[in-house]
């Protein structure tokens, strides 16, 4: 998950889809985001690397949309419905992910320990 | 000409006084339509008589035949009565047949400002007679007896301030400038109100000193009927000067007459010593110039302490110098003419120094700011703040008024009061009706508070009218000042500056007075609603307008610049000087005049109808501390990490 300037940023993710809960007027994922080219990245406790202004999964609500799909505290999401989430701002982030006429969200997650098990599986 | 200050009578539908200098009318109700009409074609035949005149024809008495063509007899018998009336007026008669015949419902106000606001005079001419008759009331009495009788009446004054200015306004003749009234046939009209104006002027000491006799005596040929206590002082304080500086003059000149065989010779001392007897004398001359030779700015009403203090320490010096003089050195005859005039070189360096106190005494120690004086004005709130140092309190007044003449927007009468519709229509009434079978005594008391109680309980809605009605009001001014502004621009569209180049026959050359004239009559109508609207018209008389229109076309200026006049009230200084500028303000305060300014003093200055209150507050004590930033240490980041909940 580091970023090398230039480069094409690779990482091992995890599909996931959500559906949104209907509450009242709103619809609601269930979960919480951090993160943003617009924020600090050292306050970031998910990230490995403190430079990584991705956006982040902080927090998961319990019996959620977001946790029944699969989706784990301190993920980072990649992409959201094929829309880019590794250089937006804060505000972007949530616009996307919170568009009122889509009933459901295809995350691209990444978590630490999916690149580990890779590694695992690659090396046994 | 004085065809043109001939009195016309003011009518009702007041556009014929637009042709006379006198006032405007105040707003009469709604002028009918059909008059409007007729009534430009009479401006235009008026203008054109006027011109006429200004050129030197013969058309004296054309107006009248033109008044006397008007429709309608009542139109008629109004204008002979209030010529009729008019022609009393110099001579000092009360006129309150004059309110009858104006009948100008104005504002509705119960004291007449609105009656006042009619000036049937029309020739600057009499009003310059009205005020000198006023001051010829005040010489005709002797000093002594004037004096005593303001001693008393400064009492009286105090305790029947309200009704002063009460009896003021309804007596006081309409029609009569609003503020300088006092001076003007006192007597006539209310002689308590005559004499209490005078407490002013009245029992002034010296207050006034070192002033050039020769500025005083032409301001004596101005005011020749003031009292002569006033120039008690002044004389007084002349004299002493005159005294003091002649006198080192005298100890080095009376050896020389008296006893010139028996003096030493001196040489060189003595005459550098003379160089700078004569030097310092004039630097004292030009010294004593500078600070003390000035027009007088005011009449105090007490002694002005620090002035009288340098009178007297002056007066000591000069007295002790000649008692040592006359004692050590006329009597013995000494010999030794240098230490004379030594003795007359360190008088003269005394004089100096007197002259130094003066200057820190008179002029730097009120410069530095001490107090702030807070002026409100008691009849529409108007308030403004001023720093000041450390002042008597008489002084603090004058410093205050000659403030107040060139800040505060003029005194309008018209503005106080709410409009009629909205104070009218309060207690409509509501009506009890007993039904005859309780006793009378329970009925009235029962009566009375059942009225009260649904009087309060029931919705007050003159709020609702007082808003509806400003709203209408500020409406109707932007209509009337959007077409002034539009017939101000046309008209200044019709003349321009002469070029050298252009070659124009010499009829067709103007002056700017003719220039103003000319384009005078297409604004006229639309000026004198706007005026008419914000109840400005009293201020501005169409001599006035016209000049101020001459003004502006010879300095070139903008349309914009001709109307800044016309389109917010002003400071009271701007308006024509005799109407408008009172002298007579009274003092009213709790602590002696003559102390200083402390904080918390309130004082009160009076004038007929209306008063500017005066508090002074001190100037906190503010402790500075320093705090020194390092510019290297201006650092940012960015902000902490936010958390949405999608």
């Amino acid at each position: 998950m580091s970023y090398v300037p230039g480069q094409p940023v690779t990482a091992v993710v995890q599909r996931i889809e959500i559906h949104k809960l209907r509450q009242g007027d709103n619809l609601i994922l269930g979960f919480s985001i951090g993160g943003g080219i617009d924020q600090d990245p050292t306050q970031n406790p998910f990230s490995e690397d403190k430079t990584d202004k991705g956006i982040y999964v902080t927090r998961v609500t319990e019996g959620g949309p977001a946790e029944i799909a699969g989706l784990q505290i301190g993920d980072k999401i990649m992409q959201v419905n094929g829309w880019d989430m590794t250089m937006v701002t804060h505000d972007q982030a949530r616009k996307r992910l919170t568009k009122r006429n889509e009933e459901v969200v295809r995350l691209l997650v990444t978590r630490q320990s999916l690149q580990k098990a890779v590694q695992q599986t690659m090396m046994s | 000409m004085d065809s043109c200050t001939v009195p016309k009578a003011t009518l009702p539908y007041a556009w014929l006084e637009l042709l006379s200098p006198g006032a405007w009318l105040s707003p009469s109700a709604a002028c009918p339509p059909l008059q409007n009409v007729l009534l430009w074609e009479h401006l235009i035949a008026e203008l054109r008589i006027l011109i006429c005149n200004a050129l030197g024809s013969e058309q004296r008495e054309q107006p009248f035949p033109f008044l006397r063509a008007e429709p309608g007899p009542a139109f008629k018998i109004e204008s002979l009565k209030v010529t009729v009336d008019f022609l009393k007026v110099p001579l000092g008669l009360k006129k309150p047949p004059l309110k009858e015949a104006v009948a100008v419902p104005g504002p509705g106000k119960a004291k007449p400002p609105g009656v006042e606001r009619h000036k049937p005079r029309r020739a600057d001419s009499m009003d310059n007679e009205s005020q000198y008759s006023g001051y010829s009331y005040k010489s005709g009495h002797s000093r002594s007896s004037r004096k005593h009788r303001d001693r008393r009446d400064r009492h009286r004054s105090k305790s029947r301030d309200g009704s002063r200015g009460d009896k003021s306004v309804t007596i006081q003749a309409p029609g009569e400038p609003l503020l300088d009234n006092e001076s003007t046939r006192g007597d006539e009209r209310d002689d308590n109100w005559g004499e209490t104006t005078t407490v002013v002027t009245g029992t002034s000491e010296h207050s006034i000193s070192h002033d050039d006799i020769t500025r005083i005596t032409k301001d004596m040929e101005d005011s020749a009927h003031l009292d002569c206590s006033r120039h008690l002082g002044v004389a007084l304080a002349g004299a002493l000067a005159l005294l003091a500086f002649l006198t080192p003059l005298a100890f080095m000149l009376l050896p020389q007459l008296l006893w010139r065989e028996e003096l030493e010779p001196c040489g060189t001392p003595c005459e550098g010593l003379f160089i700078s007897v004569a030097f310092k004398l004039l630097i004292l001359l030009l010294g004593s110039w500078a600070l003390f030779f000035r027009r007088p700015k005011a009449f105090f009403p007490r002694v002005f302490v620090f002035r009288a203090l340098l009178m007297v320490l002056v007066f000591l010096l000069v007295v002790s110098y000649w008692l040592f003089y006359g004692v050590r050195i006329l009597d013995s005859r000494d010999r030794n003419y240098q230490g004379i005039v030594q003795y007359a070189v360190s008088l003269v360096d005394a004089l100096l120094f007197v002259h130094y106190l003066a200057v820190v005494l008179l002029e730097l120690r009120q410069l530095q700011p001490q107090f702030t004086l807070k002026a409100v004005r008691s009849t529409d709130g108007a308030s403004r703040f001023y720093n000041i140092g450390h002042l008597s309190i008489q002084r603090a007044a004058i410093w205050i008024l000659e403030n107040y003449y060139h800040d505060f927007p003029v005194y309008n009468p018209a503005l106080l009061n709410l409009p009629k519709s909205v104070l009218s229509k309060k207690m409509s009434g509501f009506k009890v009706y007993s039904l005859g079978e309780e006793n009378t005594t329970n009925n009235s008391t029962g009566q009375s508070r059942a009225v009260i109680a649904a009087a309060a309980r029931r919705r007050d809605n003159s709020h609702n009218e007082y808003y509806y009605e400003e709203a209408e009001h500020e409406r109707r001014v932007r209509k009337r000042r959007a077409r002034l502004v539009v017939a101000v621009e046309e008209a200044f569209t019709h003349i321009k500056r002469l070029q050298d180049e252009d070659q124009k026959n010499p009829r067709e050359i103007m002056d700017p007075r003719e220039a103003a004239q000319a384009i005078f009559a297409s604004m006229a109508r639309a000026m004198q609603k706007y005026l008419r609207t914000t109840k400005q018209q009293p201020y501005h008389t169409m001599e006035s307008i016209l000049q101020h229109l001459e003004f502006c076309i010879t300095h070139d200026m903008t349309p914009k610049a001709f109307l800044e006049r016309y389109l917010s009230a002003g400071p009271t200084i701007q308006y024509h000087k005799d109407r408008w500028l009172a002298k007579q303000w009274t003092l009213v305060s709790e602590e002696p005049v003559t102390n200083g300014l402390k904080d918390g003093v309130v004082f009160v200055l009076k004038r007929h109808d209306f008063s500017l209150v005066v508090s002074a507050k001190k100037i906190p004590f503010f402790k500075l501390s320093e705090e020194f930033v390092d510019p290297k240490s201006h650092k940012f980041v960015m902000r902490l990490q936010s958390e949405t909940s999608v």
